[in-house]
């Protein structure tokens, strides 16, 4: 069952066809990723599925209800979650509020006063963020300053902060952009246990091949604004209309 | 105690014993002796201490949490004590009702203009914010006469006759509780000191009390943490599902009916009221308190309110002879020449000095007074560790 669904998109800016006529599902407990050189218009289709622009035409629907029109943090509280090409952490708070302040969005909702209640007393939300902390390796951190980290342990808070809300959609945009090898490694590494461990659904934009072969059930390609192809990774590396658009011999074969 | 940290009830303990022994504590000097001008153990000051004490408190839930800097504060002081005023002349010369109008009035007026500013960030709310206080000021001072009393302002005459406990034989009526006025004060000497217990400064001291009390809960709580994540980082909040805005908002009223408790406890000391509350440099006061004592620490602005208020009223105290006096010890030629050095910074100078310490506070510590604090803490505990393996915390705030 799809669910995420993308039904004939398009979006113009000014004389730009950012999107034309998009069309996607994204089935459960499946990773699907989004390639296409620069300016395909993958970040234009992220920004839609967030909520953060409207298109000009065609519908989103997530889980049988539309997400067009609604806010950012409305369609967070649907249960799609974003992690940011560069991570946006809370920098100014330690790990462990970082991590609180998903738990406490997910439990009281948008908005709520409890200006008299005090953090350390949550014991129950303490416990689920320090359990999440503990799956992707940073319990020792958890007093750290957020922006004290390194590039690779921030975008591992990130992935936390979002996973402990336990969403049904995990966006990522471009996760490993602009990453040392290392950590670069690393981040799929935690991307594979996450989808073992947890079967959260994904949907990724990314550039880095390596990323995107090793993870994805599903690859959609997308160029100028519109889908290409779409298929399993396996058939994408060896799609002459796929070499033609974006990827260039020699990086399939440096791939594979 | 009262689901209170350790630290942070000793922090609260603390200013207990300040407020309650400050008649004692600001009046270190004798009477009559070359140092008397330095005590600021007076109720009309120590009233003013603790009143923008809770001023700078609750701009600090605004500023030092969510780092949106309102500039015109000042506003919501000043309608605080319109409010309060009325209710004294209309409906009862009791502070506790005035006080209690006041908060509401200001807090309805906060949700107002902060409902508008919020709509942009940065230099825009804060010109916002401004510009909202100072119309506020002109309508108070001109258009809105009838009533705000224009450029005199409000006080209690005799011909006001409020519902409930008036006096009756035409006198002014006096500001009270319960039938206690606030004027009331008893005075203690002990060999040359004398030290005067006011129970006007008590009331104000008590919800000063309140005020800390509440500003630690709110930055313990989850409430808190959202207003740091909004100074953090406010795309990350939208995209986990929070309204920052919302947040905000909360915590501008919440600052708003401290500044309004501030305005309804003026008028409940000295029963008067004028425009000029609302000034932009009033607003301008508080910002620079809360920067000064260290924006986002607990103890920071009523560190920050004391020291401006001990500065306003005690340097500007201080003339050319009381100067002459000090260095009377010098060689007469010397003696001028740093009579006439020293002169600028003090009387109407102490701006100067004001200007020059603030700037000092904001290169070498920009987290305040606090933060000054906290390194002599840390000094005194890196020697104390050394010899006794002894560490005590003695930080204060955060």
């Amino acid at each position: 069952m799809a669910l995420l669904s993308v039904k004939g998109v398009n979006k113009r800016f000014g004389g730009l066809q950012a999107l034309g006529d998009v069309n996607l599902d994204v089935m459960e407990n499946t990773c699907h990723a989004i390639i296409g050189p620069n300016g395909a218009g993958k970040s234009t289709l992220l920004n839609v599925l967030v909520g953060k622009l409207i298109p000009d035409s065609g519908s989103v629907v997530f889980d049988g209800q539309s997400v067009l029109g609604r806010k950012p943090h409305q369609i967070n509280q649907m249960g799609i979650s974003r992690v940011f090409q560069t991570p946006e952490i809370f920098a100014d708070l330690n790990v462990m509020e970082n991590m609180l302040i998903p738990c406490f969005a997910k439990r009281d909702g948008a908005f709520r006063m409890h200006a008299f209640e005090s953090v350390r007393h949550e014991k129950s939300m303490i416990e689920k963020a320090e359990a999440m902390l503990d799956e992707v390796n940073m319990l020792d951190k958890r007093d750290m300053l957020a922006s004290s980290m390194s590039r690779g342990d921030k975008r591992r808070l990130e992935m936390a902060m979002c996973l402990v809300q336990e969403p049904r959609l995990l966006l990522l945009d471009e996760p490993t952009a602009g990453m040392a090898r290392a950590d670069t490694e690393n981040t799929i590494e935690l991307l594979k246990l996450i989808r073992k461990e947890r079967g959260v659904t994904m949907a990724i934009i990314e550039h880095d091949m390596n990323v995107v072969f090793s993870l994805a059930d599903r690859i959609t390609v997308l160029a100028q604004g519109t889908p290409l192809v779409e298929d399993t990774p396996d058939n994408i590396k060896g799609h002459p209309k796929v070499r033609e658009a974006y990827l260039g011999e020699a990086q399939v074969e440096g791939v594979n | 105690m009262f689901g209170l940290t350790k630290k942070d009830s000793t922090l609260m303990l603390v200013v207990f014993g300040l407020v309650m022994l400050a008649p004692f504590l600001l009046n270190p000097f004798p009477e009559g002796s070359g140092m008397a001008q330095f005590n600021a153990g007076y109720p009309d000051l120590m009233q003013r201490f603790v009143i923008f004490g809770i001023f700078a408190v609750g701009f600090n839930l605004l500023f030092g949490l969510t780092g949106y800097l309102s500039f015109g504060h000042a506003a919501f002081l000043g309608i605080g004590s319109y409010a309060a005023i009325w209710s004294m002349k209309l409906v009862t010369l009791n502070v506790i009702p005035g006080i209690l109008v006041a908060i509401v009035v200001a807090g309805a007026f906060a949700l107002v203009v902060g409902f508008v500013s919020l709509r942009r960030s940065g230099i825009y709310f804060s010109i916002l914010t401004l510009a909202f206080a100072q119309m506020m000021f002109a309508m108070a001072y001109s258009v809105l006469t009838p009533i705000t009393g224009g450029e005199t302002g409000l006080q209690i005459k005799n011909t006001d006759t409020p519902l409930f406990g008036g006096p009756v034989d035409g006198s002014i009526g006096r500001a009270n509780l319960f039938g206690y006025e606030m004027g009331n004060s008893m005075e203690l000497a002990v060999g040359n000191h004398l030290f005067t217990f006011n129970l006007g400064y008590y009331i104000a001291g008590f919800f000063l009390l309140l005020a800390f009390y509440l500003s630690i809960r709110i930055f313990r709580s989850p409430f808190g943490m959202m207003l740091r994540a909004v100074k953090s980082n406010q795309q990350r909040m939208n995209y986990t599902g929070l309204t920052p805005k919302r947040y905000t908002l909360s915590a501008f009223v919440i600052s708003g009916m401290y500044a309004g408790l501030a305005g309804g406890l003026m008028v409940a000391m000295d029963t008067q009221v004028g425009p000029e509350r609302m000034f932009w440099t009033a607003s301008g006061e508080v910002v620079i308190m809360t920067i000064l004592g260290g924006a986002g620490t607990l103890m920071g602005p009523v560190l920050g309110a004391g020291m401006i208020k001990y500065m306003e009223n005690i340097i500007s105290k201080i003339n050319k002879d009381i100067l002459h006096e000090w260095f009377a010890f010098l060689p007469d030629g010397l003696e001028d020449v740093i009579v006439s050095l020293v002169y600028p910074f003090i009387g109407k100078g102490w701006h100067l000095t004001m200007g020059i310490l603030f700037m000092l506070v904001v290169i070498f510590l920009p987290g305040g007074l606090v933060e000054g604090g906290q390194r002599i803490a840390k000094l005194f505990r890196r020697n104390k560790t050394a010899d006794t393996q002894d560490a005590t915390s003695r930080t204060p705030a955060e």
